[in-house]
C-alpha cells in the first residue's frame, strides 16, 4: 500500500463524525436565525426583512429615523447581542470548569464566582455602594465581588502550590454557601423595596441591555476563547486525568491556574452584566458533547455558538411567554435545560462514566 | 544510554513515601518494579513523569536531568500507560489515540497526515482497528489497556512506563498485554503486582518494601522465598516455571487445611445421601457448604 493510499484511508478510518466546518456553519446559521427572530418578535412585531433593513442601514452608515429603527437598534439588538455573548461565555466557562474539576456536574458558578458577585451587587443595590459610578455601580460591585470570591477560592484550594480538583470543588461549594449567607444577611438588613431589585438581579435578565455593556463581555469572551483554543489539546489531555495529562507533557500547575483564572473571569463578567443565569453553563456543554464528542477543538467553538443560540431563544421565550410581563431568564433556561439533559443522558449512559 | 534514578526520595503531604531509590533501566530492557501495596512503586513512577516532585535525588535520561526538560520534551521521550480508568467525558478510540500526539503539537496546530498515519498505525499495532469509533468507556478492561498502549505508541517515545497495567485484568489479558508491550521496540519500566508474571516477562526486577529498595537483579536471583518474606511478610514456595525456568510463586496457607487451628470452626460434616449438608451442632448450615 502506498503512503498516500494509507493516508487517504486513515482520514475515513479515524473520524466518522461530521466535518467540523459543516457543524460550525450549521450552528452559525442557527445563531443568526435565532437573533433575527429574537429581534423581530416582541410587543411590536416586526418582519425579519424590516429587521435586516434597519441593520443594513446602520451598517451602511445612514440610519433612518423610524420607530422600527429605534426598536431594533436601541432596544432589541443590544439585548439579543448581550444574550448571545452571555450564552456563549457561560457555555464556554462551563465546558472548561467541567474538565478542570473532572466532574460532569460542575457549572461555571461552582467556583464561587456567582455568589461572590451576588454579594457585591446586593451591596450596591441595597446600600448604594459605588454610587458615584452611576449606572455602572452594580456591574462594578459584582465584578469586585466575583474577583474577591475567585481570589478566596484560589488561595484556599491551593495545596502544596497546586490546585487539586477535589479541593476546588469543596472550597468552591463551601465558600459559595458562605457568600450566599452574606447576601441573605444583606437582604435581611436592607429595605424591602430594594430587595425586589436584588431578587430580580439574582434571577437574571437581559432587560436592561445597552450598547455600552457589550464591549467588555465581548473582549473577555474573545480573549478566553483564543487562549482556550490554543490549549485545546492540553484540555483533551487534562480530561483524561492529572496523571495522563502530566505524562503527555502538560504543565499541570500552570494549565490549572490559567483555566481557573479564565473561567472565573468569564463567569464573573457574565454575572456582572446579566445576573445569575443557571443551567446554560451546565447543560450546553453536555448537549454539545453528545452532538460532536468530547474533543475540545470541536466542543469549544460549537459550544460557543450553540450556547449563544440557546440563550437568545431562551430570552425570546422569557419575553413572550407571559407578555407583557417578562419571565426571569433563569426560569426558562432551567425549564428547557433540565428535561433536555435528562433525555440526552438516558439515551447515552456510557458517556457519563456509567460503564463501571 | 539509559534511564537512571539516583538517590530519589519523594514526599507526599509532608510524609516521606520513598527514600534513596537508585537503579538504572538500560536501553531496550524490560525492568519490573515490585513490592507490596503501598510500598511506593507508583510514587516512584509518578516522580519520573512529573505528577510528584522529588524531595531529593535525580532522574537522569541519557545522563541529562529529565526533570529539567520542558514537560513536552520529556513527554516525547517517556510515555505512560496507567491503570485502566473510566473517562468523565468519553472520547472515541481514534480521538484518544490522537491525544497521544499532544507533546508533538503546538498551539493551533492541526492534525496533519503524519499524525493520522501514526495514530492509525498505533491502533493497528495493538489490534484495535475494529474499535476505532467505539467510545472508550464502552470497552472491556483488556481493550481499554490496549487502546492506552496505542496512545502511548502514538506519543512516539522510546521509553514506556507502565503503572500496574494488568492489575484488573483476567489471566488472558494479563499475558496478552505484557506480551504486547514486551514485543515493542522500547525500553520499559513497569510496576507489576503479580510476581510470577513479572518474572516471566522482566529482564530485571527491583523489589521495594516500605519505600526502600531491598534487592534488584534478574528475577531468578531476586525472587527468593526469603526476599518475598522480607518484602511481603508472607510465606511462599518458589518453583521453576516448567517452560521458561523463571521463578513461579506458589502461595502457602498460613495454616494447613488438615490441621485446623484453635480459632477455626470444626470441619463441616460430609454431605448426606441427597448431596445436602447437615446443620452443625448449633443448627446452622456451614457458610461455604450450601451446595453452590
Amino acid at each position: 500500500m502506498t503512503v498516500a493510499g494509507s493516508v487517504r484511508d486513515s482520514s475515513t478510518v479515524l473520524s466518522r463524525r461530521l466535518p467540523l466546518p459543516i457543524v460550525l456553519l450549521a450552528c452559525t446559521a442557527l445563531l443568526l436565525v435565532s437573533m433575527v427572530l429574537g429581534i423581530a418578535i416582541g410587543s411590536v412585531p416586526l418582519s425579519p426583512q424590516a429587521v435586516l433593513r434597519v441593520i443594513a442601514d446602520h451598517l451602511a452608515g445612514h440610519p433612518r429615523d423610524s420607530v422600527a429603527d429605534a426598536i431594533v437598534w436601541e432596544i432589541r439588538l443590544p439585548r439579543v447581542l448581550l444574550a448571545a455573548l452571555v450564552g456563549a461565555t457561560l457555555a464556554t466557562a462551563g465546558t472548561v470548569v467541567q474538565v478542570l474539576v473532572r466532574n460532569a456536574l460542575a457549572d461555571p458558578f461552582l467556583l464561587g464566582v456567582s455568589s461572590g458577585a451576588s454579594v457585591g451587587a446586593t451591596a450596591v443595590l441595597l446600600f448604594g455602594a459605588f454610587a458615584s459610578l452611576g449606572a455602572w455601580a452594580v456591574s462594578a460591585g459584582s465584578v469586585l465581588g466575583a474577583l474577591g470570591a475567585m481570589g478566596a477560592v484560589f488561595l484556599v484550594s491551593r495545596q502544596e502550590r497546586a490546585l487539586s480538583p477535589t479541593q476546588l470543588i469543596l472550597c468552591g461549594v463551601v465558600l459559595s454557601a458562605l457568600f450566599e449567607s452574606v447576601t441573605s444577611f444583606l437582604i435581611f438588613r436592607g429595605n424591602p423595596q430594594a430587595t425586589q431589585a436584588v431578587l430580580f438581579w439574582l434571577l437574571g435578565s437581559f432587560g436592561l441591555a445597552t450598547w455600552p455593556q457589550l464591549p467588555i463581555p465581548a473582549i473577555v469572551l474573545a480573549a478566553s476563547m483564543a487562549y482556550l483554543l490554543a490549549q485545546a489539546r492540553s484540555l483533551n489531555a487534562l480530561a483524561l486525568g492529572a496523571g495522563p495529562a502530566a505524562a503527555l507533557g502538560v504543565d499541570l500547575h500552570r494549565l490549572r491556574r490559567d483555566l481557573f483564572i479564565a473561567t472565573s473571569l468569564m463567569a464573573g463578567v457574565a454575572v456582572a452584566v446579566s445576573g445569575v443565569i443557571g443551567f446554560v453553563g451546565l447543560v450546553v456543554p453536555h448537549i454539545v458533547r453528545l452532538m460532536v464528542g468530547s474533543e475540545h477543538r470541536r466542543v469549544l467553538p460549537v459550544g460557543m455558538l450553540f450556547g449563544a443560540s440557546f440563550m437568545v431563544l431562551g430570552d425570546l421565550l422569557a419575553r413572550v411567554i407571559v407578555a407583557p410581563q417578562e419571565m426571569p431568564i433563569g426560569v426558562i433556561t432551567a425549564f428547557i435545560g433540565a428535561p433536555l439533559l435528562i433525555v440526552l443522558i438516558r439515551r447515552r449512559p456510557y458517556l457519563y462514566g456509567a460503564a463501571g | 544510554m539509559s534511564l537512571e534514578l539516583r538517590d530519589l526520595s519523594v514526599d507526599i503531604a509532608g510524609r516521606r513515601i520513598v527514600t534513596g531509590i537508585g537503579f538504572t533501566v538500560p536501553d531496550g530492557t524490560f525492568t519490573g518494579l515490585l513490592g507490596p501495596n503501598g510500598s511506593g512503586k507508583s510514587t516512584i513512577l509518578k516522580a519520573i513523569y512529573r505528577v510528584h516532585r522529588p524531595a531529593s535525588g535525580q532522574v537522569l535520561l541519557d545522563d541529562r536531568d529529565l526533570l529539567a526538560l520542558r514537560p513536552r520534551d520529556a513527554a516525547r521521550r517517556i510515555a505512560v500507560v496507567a491503570q485502566e480508568f473510566t473517562l468523565e467525558f468519553d472520547f472515541t478510540v481514534a480521538e484518544l489515540v490522537m491525544i497521544g500526539r499532544t507533546p508533538h503539537k503546538r498551539a493551533f496546530d492541526r492534525d496533519d497526515d503524519a499524525d493520522r498515519a501514526i495514530t492509525e498505525q498505533a491502533i493497528e499495532r495493538v489490534g484495535c482497528q475494529h474499535l476505532a469509533h467505539r467510545g472508550f468507556n464502552t470497552l472491556s478492561g483488556g481493550e481499554k489497556q490496549r487502546v492506552l498502549i496505542a496512545q502511548a505508541l502514538a506519543q512516539g517515545a522510546d521509553h514506556l512506563i507502565l503503572d500496574e497495567p494488568t492489575s484488573h485484568l483476567d489471566i488472558r489479558y494479563q499475558v496478552e498485554i505484557l506480551e504486547l508491550v514486551a514485543g515493542l521496540d522500547v525500553t520499559i519500566l513497569a510496576a507489576i503486582h503479580d510476581l510470577s508474571l513479572a518474572a516471566l516477562f522482566c529482564d530485571t526486577v527491583h523489589l521495594l518494601a516500605d519505600g526502600q529498595l531491598i534487592t534488584g537483579g534478574p528475577p531468578g536471583q531476586v525472587l527468593t522465598a526469603a526476599a518475598v518474606r522480607a518484602a511481603y511478610g508472607t510465606e511462599v514456595l518458589i518453583v521453576a516455571h516448567p517452560e521458561t525456568g523463571t521463578p513461579h510463586l506458589i502461595p502457602r496457607r498460613t495454616r494447613r487445611p488438615d490441621q485446623p487451628g484453635p480459632q477455626s470452626p470444626p470441619a463441616p460434616s460430609p454431605p448426606d445421601a441427597t448431596g445436602h449438608y447437615p446443620p452443625d451442632a448449633t443448627g446452622h448450615y456451614p457458610p461455604d457448604a450450601t451446595g453452590h
